[in-house]
């Protein structure tokens, strides 16, 4: 299913300069693996594992953090928005 | 009411306000806490208050010592009117791309400040205050991502008041920046009633950190990952500055002059509120409009307003 994905400035380069890509996949897992297939220096940006996500990434579905939707596993339907961001502090 | 001997006895014991008429479900209501009445226009003079009290205690901040912090405003201005009280001196380490108001603040309460890259967000704050630190072992940092005074301020203050003020609360909503409200007050307020849900909004701050080289230039407080933050929260999501613009306008219809995070926090409570069936949300409201005037949030073009917090820091 075709999802699209924002990703953040610092990750750009790693994905030829575009600011949102398509990619598709029935979970979050899924559509980041399709991504990564297409631009494989993304991988060690965004996984500390296979399983796990980089500490510092934090990965939300339409504005909602995946941690909080079931991760990786979190079921994804056409039309969604997969947002990748860097984490930053405020205060 | 008695006069206080000093404004710093003005801290905490903030107001709240039933806002439900911008509730879009009939059967929640929607309530605002206002941090914005606290003498230095912020919850964070909660925060400030707590670390310098501990370090005098401590015996580590002695008279006529300087602080210094890094801040994207508020724990600055807080700490800043709390050492011109007390007879400390302050130096706020600050993304040059904060609102002017706040670094007019600063100065009128005779802070230093010491700018980073903009596009470094506060992730370029925080790093060059650790620097800072190493550099100048006679300063003293408070440094509110890692010290537990932070959310101890919320766990002692915040969240008693509002279990006092609203025991039928069903949700709290409030913004993650450090993450002292959400571990503080959430944990007292889930210790009271593990019902209550903890909704975290943040500001998708990352998109615009240009400055950043990687993804380990990120940054994750102490506070809130040692609070056990991440366990803590139900939901956390990202609201955009447009949704924050626009949320921050429709509170001006019910009277209150609060900032742009309160406009994401109340976005969030109004998503939550669409989401469940019935309940009581309380949104905290971090502090007032005053500091953001200068973005045209309010004004005849909130679409460009929108656009240019995008590449600006207003948590």
């Amino acid at each position: 299913m075709p999802v699209t994905v924002k990703l953040p400035t610092v990750l750009r380069p790693h994905a030829g300069g575009e600011r949102q890509v398509d990619a598709a996949g029935a979970t979050v897992g899924e559509v980041m693996g399709d991504l990564i297939g297409r631009f494989p220096s993304l991988k060690d940006q965004l996984f500390e594992t296979e399983a796990s996500l980089r500490r510092f990434v934090n990965v939300y579905l339409n504005d909602d953090d995946i941690r909080y939707l079931g991760g990786l596993e979190a079921g994804v339907s056409d039309g969604d928005r997969l947002t990748i961001l860097p984490a930053v502090a405020g205060g | 009411m008695s006069p206080v001997a000093n404004v710093l006895e003005l801290i905490g014991n903030t107001p709240t306000v039933d806002i439900s008429g911008l509730s879009p479900n009939p059967r929640v209501s929607l309530v605002v806490k206002l941090e914005g009445q606290n003498p230095g226009g912020s919850i964070k003079d909660r925060v400030a208050l707590s670390m310098v009290t501990a370090l005098e205690k401590d015996g580590v901040l002695t008279p006529g010592a300087t602080l210094m912090e890094p801040t994207s405003g508020n724990t600055g201005i807080s700490l800043a009117l709390i050492a011109r009280v007390r007879g400390y001196r302050l130096i706020a380490v600050m993304a040059d791309n904060t609102s002017a108001e706040r670094r007019d603040l600063l100065e009128a309460l005779g802070a230093e400040i010491i700018s980073t890259p903009g596009d470094e967000g506060s992730n370029g704050a925080v790093r060059r205050a650790e620097q800072l630190a190493v550099e100048h072992p006679e300063w003293v940092f408070p440094y509110q991502y890692s010290n537990p005074a932070n959310p101890d301020a919320h766990y002692t203050g915040t969240g008693p008041e509002i279990w006092r003020d609203t025991p039928e609360l069903t949700h709290l909503v409030a913004g993650l920046g450090t993450g002292g409200t959400l571990v503080g007050a959430g944990r007292y307020l889930k210790e009271q009633s593990r019902a209550v849900q903890l909704w975290a909004v943040e500001p998708p701050a990352g998109e615009s950190v240009a400055g950043l080289r990687n993804m380990d230039d990120g940054y994750v407080p102490a506070v809130f990952t040692d609070g056990g933050g991440p366990a803590l929260l139900d939901r956390r999501l990202i609201i955009g500055p447009d949704a924050s613009v626009e949320w921050s306008r429709k509170l001006v219809d019910q009277g209150i002059l609060a900032g742009l995070s309160t406009g994401a926090a109340l976005a969030g409570a109004a998503r939550c509120a669409a989401e469940i069936d019935e309940g009581l949300i309380v949104v905290v409201s971090a502090d007032g409009m005053w500091k953001y005037l200068s973005s045209g949030a309010w004004g005849a073009d909130p679409a460009s307003a929108a656009d240019r917090l995008s590449k600006s820091v207003y948590f």
